[in-house]
């Protein structure tokens, strides 16, 4: 497990939004063979970011009310958070640089 | 995790045969994955395969794969679900197992779906293709499986047991090994309703409610498969090389386009394998 990348519970999560850094949240959960598809993907995005963007995984099994209250359907869906505010949503596996992309056009304002 | 092989095949076809055949002739490790039966199996006369004439599709599919398998080459029968592109290699998802390889040749054929309305816009908010994945996120709900593919009926018991309030839609008659207190309609559904998730599903003329849809095709839309992967009316873009955009993946055969012919497949898997290998030789130098 990457020490960037941080496993919040509720509180921990909404300190994050209230952070000054652009949030990453990974919903996954251990049965989804494709969310471990996309750890590694997460996993360099925390080291490549690390220190500028918040990298975290839920797991939706562990933290049902943050995935309620995402409305999460299906997973992995990936949300970037920038200032407290939704900025995108990626639903299913998408390569790191889609990723990427949205965090830099984020870092770059 | 497996062993990281060289190249990973997907799909059983001529293409895919074909292009197991010469990477392996050029040394390399080869896994090749195939859903299934093959449309040519089903070809009564085969005219059009210089050499090959007034021959059945099944006894030319025998020859195909009595040459693989005399290179050691045994097509492994499941469901390819998704392909990730990690840069330097693929996780390819196997029915539930990650097989880690250096490149991967897409020959999975044309995939006859054609995506009805609200399928696209309500994906991952309701709409689904995958029972394993998604399924236990409608615990105590209500979700409604479209059947089109041989597995829908294990996936839907699959569904019920860890408490999905599931009913299956297929063709035909109520098949036999469907759990029996699991609703079946016969019929297709024909549009996903709802505005930012899915509310129902039209069924003929009936609307039923549901929270989740879960559509299971044999085929898989090539880029739900892949992400990131380009199409252009539903065909892999390809360069002459039979390599894709994304580097590394290559594609042969009827999935690339028309025409969709036996020896067009073979001479792509051909392309694709020797490009394949090629791209692992110097990835490694």
């Amino acid at each position: 497990m990457s020490a960037s990348i941080v496993h919040p519970n509720v509180s921990e999560f909404d300190a994050l939004l209230k952070g000054d850094k652009p949030v990453l949240v990974d919903f996954w959960a251990e049965w989804c063979m494709p969310c471990r598809m996309l750890g590694p993907v997460i996993e360099q995005l925390g080291e490549k970011y690390a220190g500028r963007v918040a990298v975290a995984k839920v797991n939706v099994d562990e933290q049902p009310d943050l995935a309620a209250r995402y409305r999460i359907q299906s997973i992995p869906t990936v949300l970037i958070f920038n200032k407290g505010e939704l900025v995108d949503t990626q639903v299913g596996l998408r390569q790191a640089d889609v990723y990427a992309k949205v965090l830099d056009s984020i870092i770059d304002k | 995790m497996s062993e990281r092989i060289d190249i990973a095949v997907i799909g059983g076809g001529p293409a895919g045969l074909s292009a197991a055949v010469n990477a392996v002739a050029r040394g390399k490790s080869v896994r090749l994955f195939s859903a299934g039966e093959n449309p040519l199996e089903k070809a009564e006369n085969v005219d059009n395969y210089l050499g090959f004439y007034k021959i059945s599709g099944a006894e030319m599919m025998q020859k195909f794969r009595l040459h693989a398998e005399s290179l050691g080459i045994t097509p492994e029968k499941g469901r390819v679900v998704n392909i990730m592109p990690m840069g330097d290699r693929f996780l390819i998802n196997f029915g539930g197992n990650i097989v880690e390889a250096s490149a991967v040749i897409l020959a999975i054929g044309v995939a006859k779906a054609k995506e009805i309305p609200g399928e696209g816009v309500l994906l991952g908010r309701g709409v689904s293709y995958c029972a394993t994945c998604d399924g236990m996120l409608y615990r105590n709900k209500n979700a409604l499986v479209w059947g089109l593919a041989p597995d829908a009926v294990e996936e839907t018991n699959f569904l019920s047991s860890i408490g999905v309030k599931v009913m299956l839609v297929a063709k035909g008659e109520r098949p036999e090994e469907l759990n029996s207190q699991i609703p079946f309609i016969s019929g297709a559904v024909s549009e996903v309703v709802g505005e930012d998730f899915v509310t129902a599903a039209r069924v003929g003329d009936d609307i039923h409610r549901t929270d989740g849809i879960f559509i299971l095709r044999s085929a898989i839309a090539p880029a739900a498969l892949v992400p990131g992967l380009e199409t252009e009316k539903g065909y892999i873009k390809v360069s002459r090389d039979m390599e894709t955009g994304i580097a590394g993946l290559y594609a042969a055969g009827d999935c690339t386009g028309t025409p969709l012919q036996i020896s067009k497949a073979i001479g792509e898997g051909l392309i694709a394998a020797q490009n394949a290998a090629k791209f692992i030789d110097k990835s490694k130098s």
